[in-house]
């Protein structure tokens, strides 16, 4: 089949993430011309459908706190009305729990770097820790609170993005998978499809771990490999608790939802070991793991019915933090990419700060600490 | 065959219909109109509609609403409803309690 060539955009954003969508949404909202290519039929369809849900600022690397800050700040509170659909944002902390010396040691290192930053994060004991979420079993000890912690519904918030961003004339193509970016004259210029050639003055990839294979084609890569991880959802059940949750081993983490189910995300410790060829599909040992994690802290769950369980990728970085960065090799080329499992919370901030990058050559937040050329060899 | 890809493409206007206020998804309680809307919202696909609606997504997982779901997508895009990908079913297939689904130990009768 011969490939016509696409008219002409400002910016083609490769990714129909949230990550792809919120970029492509603050851009229009700049006035300039959007493309969103996305490889699949569903917008969506990635890591932006799969997750927990968490919009924490606590636990996370110094380099990135900033970004989830700001944006907590500026942007969630605000969201479900930007949008015109409900994300579901609600901002009632986060507890990371732990029952032994081992996880209190843990606790104390990430509340001790995040207060650092300025971040409102504390250890509190058993006690306060079942005077916020009563439900709590008394083998939990210690735990990092921060107040200013929460939780959203990802499904909805990109979905959201999409919807306004498409209102805005932004022009999404599904089943339209890039696997070749070329220059012209030096700088980027044409993403190939199978049935089309689209030109833009910038490209954005934003494909999660795909992006690797999309980078690669003008010789730059990210460090990253993909990850498998688990979740399940519970009928709907009465409402007990707002908290965002996690524990120092990552047994589990997760919320109730405004409906009321709970969605929990957890994992084996096979993950890495995943036999499955590129499908995200959960395996049979995933939902039961997650099951005892959570009923060892949450007795009063036992009886509560899993409806689903599902999988998705992480786009795991080599030093777990993401790439977000213009590339100065490829003048116009732009990376969103190697979110390792966080990248949820911060994609409202993530995309504000990338449309101001591509439009205007800088951002509010400061994102060198981000750029795809910090990862050195050992020696 | 006409693609449902360009999501820009134009499917006319949002007109209400009488019978909009019938409850497709009974779990969620979610009306035709109101997935209709959704549709012209730029939801094209079973599975964005189950994300943005809920649709499909309560106690019986869409197995009472799913076909009902994709005919009106097909309706809307004028399409045929074979097009479009059903809602994707996972384990488990019935509601379990976590007692149960995490239960390790093996009993012998
Ligand atoms: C199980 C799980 C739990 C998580 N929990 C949390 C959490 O609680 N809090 C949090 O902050 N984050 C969490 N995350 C991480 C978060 O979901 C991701 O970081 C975030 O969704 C990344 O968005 P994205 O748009 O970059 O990626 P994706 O949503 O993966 O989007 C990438 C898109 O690119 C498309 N694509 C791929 N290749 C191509 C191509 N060649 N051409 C065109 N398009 C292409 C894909 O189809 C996909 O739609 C979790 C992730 C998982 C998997």
């Amino acid at each position: 089949m011969s490939k016509h060539l696409s008219k002409y955009n400002d910016v083609i954003i490769i990714g129909g993430g949230i990550i792809g969508n919120a970029t492509a949404y603050y851009l229009a909202k700049k006035g300039l011309s959007v493309t969103v290519l996305e490889a699949s039929k569903d917008i969506g369809i990635g890591g932006s459908s799969r997750n927990g849900g968490g919009v924490r600022q606590s636990g996370r690397d110094t380099r990135e706190l900033p970004l989830a800050m700001w944006g907590i700040k500026n942007l969630w509170p605000g969201l479900s009305e930007e949008l015109g659909v409900d994300v579901e944002y609600t901002q009632k902390g986060n507890l990371r729990l732990g029952k032994t010396a081992a996880h209190q040691k843990i606790l104390q290192g990430l509340t001790d770097k995040a207060v650092s930053c300025g971040l409102d994060v504390r250890m509190i004991n058993g006690d306060e820790i079942r005077a916020i979420n009563p439900y709590l079993s008394d083998e939990v000890t210690c735990a990092s609170w921060c107040p200013t912690d929460g939780h959203a519904n990802p499904l909805t918030a990109t979905l959201g993005y999409y919807k306004k961003a498409r209102e805005l004339g932004v022009r999404f193509i599904t089943e339209s998978p890039c696997f070749e970016l070329r220059k012209i004259k030096g700088v980027i210029r044409q993403v190939v499809t199978p049935d089309a050639i689209y030109e833009a003055d910038k490209v954005l990839v934003a494909a999660g771990f795909d992006s690797r294979k999309i980078l690669a084609t003008v010789g730059i890569d990210v460090p990253m490999m993909p990850l498998k991880m688990e979740c399940l959802v519970t009928e709907a059940e009465p409402p007990m608790f707002l908290q965002m949750l996690g524990t120092a081993d990552a047994d589990f983490y997760g919320h109730q939802s405004k409906h009321g189910s709970f969605v929990f995300g957890g994992s084996s410790g096979f993950e890495h070991l995943n036999k499955d060829n590129g499908s995200p599909i959960s395996s049979s040992i995933g939902a039961s793991c997650t099951c005892r994690g959570i009923i060892k802290y949450f007795p009063a769950l036992a009886d509560a019915k899993i409806v689903r369980a599902w999988a998705g990728w992480l786009d795991d970085c080599a030093d777990h933090v993401p790439v977000i960065s213009p590339v100065e090799e490829v003048p116009g080329l732009y990376i969103t990419c190697a979110f390792s499992g966080h990248g949820f919370g911060i994609a409202p901030a993530v995309g504000y700060n990338v449309a101001e990058m591509i439009a205007d050559g800088h951002s509010t937040i400061d994102l060198s600490a981000l750029r795809y050329d910090r990862f050195k060899p050992k020696q | 065959m006409k693609s449902i890809n360009d999501r820009s493409q134009d499917i006319g206007p949002f007109v209400s219909q009488t019978d909009d206020a019938i409850i497709i998804c009974r779990c969620e309680e979610i009306t035709k109109g109101e997935i209709r809307q959704a549709i012209h919202d730029g939801m094209f696909t079973v599975n964005e509609i189950r994300r943005y609606l809920r649709a499909g997504m309560g106690l019986c997982q869409g197995q009472t609403c799913g076909k009902l779901v994709k005919n009106l997508i097909a309706r809307e895009l004028n399409v045929i409803p074979d097009q479009l990908d059903p809602a994707t079913s996972r384990s488990p297939m019935r509601p379990m309690e976590m007692k149960v689904l995490g239960n390790e130990e093996v009993s012998h009768v």
